[in-house]
């Protein structure tokens, strides 16, 4: 992974290499340069198969990132690619065109994170929600706990606990 | 050979034109067309899912995946659990193949705690993927015969998965959703007379793929309706994401236990199995004789596992146990390909991200979107079946 880091470093502007285990690293690439990056890992390095496409949300350092996991089957490592943009007004440039499946996890990162992907293929269709009105639903702002009060009703006599509080008086009832 | 004329003749002047960006114009009201949803609630459909279908007489010229029917947010829900918390979550996001979840989970998190697990219980977790992988591949053969009529298959199958169910409750005490491979190891050893009445459930197993492969595979009508039906192109398994059986069907050795191999694989002796016609008989039959690989692979595994040895490496307490900031991405062959799980932690007490990659999520999507235009609405259910898609991995 060390030698891949070196000649790709030469080509792009690349962050260090988290080398995770021997056979999966991580790199970050700064946005511009990503679809050349994905490009010259797909045709020339043999990173052919795009594993995931995903979104982490730093709240507090007000980025997403977005990692591009690639697989060279024949040398039988993993790549992943991470990009980190802008929390407000997150717009990415669509991969589609190098992996169409890439389209799905673009319609997906759109409606749940909120992340704009221009010109990906029916991108602004919904995906998983139907008439989707609050703000995107995993971004690390939207509170699950707070939309659940609000919007359904619960059955009377039902209690309901903060699960990490519950489990530490049902098995330690004595600790602080 | 005698020339069989096809099921139907499509008539191409009422095709569709295609438009400068790709789409198709379909105009509903001239009357050439009809719109047919196929699910959510339909014999004919893999799971909670359904397929949006342009008919032009019989024939399909646009597909349309439509998911979001049984989402539960478990990929938020974890955000919000102690990383032991996780752990009887994330079975539930795959009903017939549980356990892949449990392993990649578990193994994400060992991975950044910096925790090895035993070896002990490296092989029973292999030992309960394999089971898992048994069931998994005949419920598919029972929906795949069911989808062209052949229901007593589905019957028979279910009859020998009850019984690998037996096994799992002996072993894990419960039938479907095992929480039995946790951070850190798994939870108990194998029961006393565990590996003889394995050995019964396997024979059963045997005997009755034996009357499957004389009743479906040599099925004059299961042929007709399956040999040369949805081809994947091999040239498109990399661009499509395809992995698992589907890609093996199409002569690709696309095998995670081979490539990248976990657990005690290596210690195995076993190869991937491969076709070569790509179509559903194909990928059918390489299913097949998959699971009767896993059948001989569950015997190697009893015969050469350690029956002594620690079956959990020590753990932090787990009210208070927090992870490092980190990555990692965890993959197994599940029965319908590469399951993975990426696993971001921050610091803190609980995962800052997991997100699942399930084979459905390429397969049942961008794949079957593309292999559904052209073919015959009665074929609709046994393509997305071949598939061996569970919508479920699609919308975590």
């Amino acid at each position: 992974m060390r030698e891949l880091h070196t000649r790709l470093a030469k080509l792009f502007p690349l962050g260090e290499l988290t080398e995770q285990r021997t056979n999966l690293a991580f790199v970050s690439v700064p946005q511009e340069h990503l679809r050349s990056l994905l490009l010259h890992l797909r045709d020339r390095e043999g990173f052919t198969h795009l594993v995931l496409l995903t979104a982490v949300d730093w709240l507090e350092e007000g980025q997403f990132q977005l990692t591009y996991l690639l697989s060279n089957r024949g040398k039988a490592c993993d790549l992943g690619v991470r990009v980190m943009i802008p929390r407000d007004g997150a717009t990415m440039q669509s991969i589609h065109e190098l992996w169409p499946t890439a389209a799905t996890y673009q319609r997906e990162l759109r409606e749940m994170f909120g992340i704009a992907f221009p010109g990906s293929p029916r991108v602004e269709e919904d995906f998983i929600l139907e008439g989707w009105r609050d703000i995107p639903p995993y971004r690390r702002d939207f509170d699950t706990l707070k939309f659940a009060v609000e919007n359904y009703s619960q059955r009377p006599g039902r209690e309901t606990h903060d699960p990490a509080t519950h489990m530490k008086q049902q098995l330690y009832p004595g600790e602080t | 050979m005698t020339q069989h004329a096809p099921f139907f003749t499509p008539d191409r002047s009422q095709y569709p034109t295609q438009k400068d960006d790709g789409t198709l114009d379909i105009d509903l009201t001239s009357g050439k067309y009809l719109k047919l949803w196929q699910g959510p609630n339909h014999p004919g459909i893999t799971g909670n899912m359904s397929v949006e279908l342009t008919v032009c007489g019989d024939e399909v010229v646009e597909g349309k995946t439509h998911v979001g029917y049984l989402h539960r947010g478990f990929e938020k829900l974890m955000e919000r659990r102690t990383f032991i918390q996780c752990f009887p979550i994330v079975c539930r996001i795959c009903v017939p193949e549980p356990d892949f979840n449990e392993y990649c989970y578990a193994a994400a998190v060992e991975e950044l705690a910096g925790i090895q697990s035993p070896v002990r219980s490296d092989w029973i977790r292999t030992l309960i993927l394999e089971m898992g992988r048994i069931n998994s591949y005949l419920m598919y053969l029972g929906g795949q015969a069911g989808a062209l009529g052949l229901g007593i298959i589905g019957q028979w199958t279910t009859y020998v998965r009850d019984l690998m169910l037996d096994r799992f409750e002996e072993l894990t005490g419960a039938r479907i959703y095992h929480m039995f491979i946790l951070p850190g190891g798994v939870r108990d050893g194998l029961p006393e007379g565990f590996d003889a009445r394995m050995e019964e459930t396997l024979r059963e197993i045997e005997r009755t793929l034996k009357d499957v492969y004389d009743v479906m595979f040599c099925n004059a009508v299961f042929k007709k309706r399956t040999v040369g039906l949805a081809v994947i192109d091999p040239a498109l398994l990399e661009s499509y994401g395809v992995t698992g059986p589907n890609a093996r069907a199409a002569g690709v050795a696309k095998d995670v236990r081979k490539d990248q191999p976990y657990l005690v694989y290596p210690e195995l002796n076993f190869e991937p199995v491969i076709g070569h016609d790509s179509d559903i008989y194909t990928r059918a039959d390489v299913r097949r004789r998959d699971l009767l690989v896993s059948v001989d692979l569950i015997r190697q595994i009893l015969d050469k596992m350690p029956r002594s040895g620690p079956l959990m490496a020590t753990v932090p307490n787990v009210l208070h146990w927090k992870i490092p900031r980190g990555e990692t991405y965890i993959r197994g062959e599940c029965s319908r390909g590469e399951y993975g799980y990426y696993l971001v932690t921050d610091g803190s007490g609980y995962p800052r991200r997991v997100n699942v990659r399930g084979p459905s999520y390429t397969h049942a999507m961008a794949l079957l979107e593309r292999l559904i235009v052209n073919i015959n609405i009665a074929d609709v259910a046994s393509l997305m079946v071949s598939l061996h898609t569970y919508p479920p991995e699609i919308e975590r």
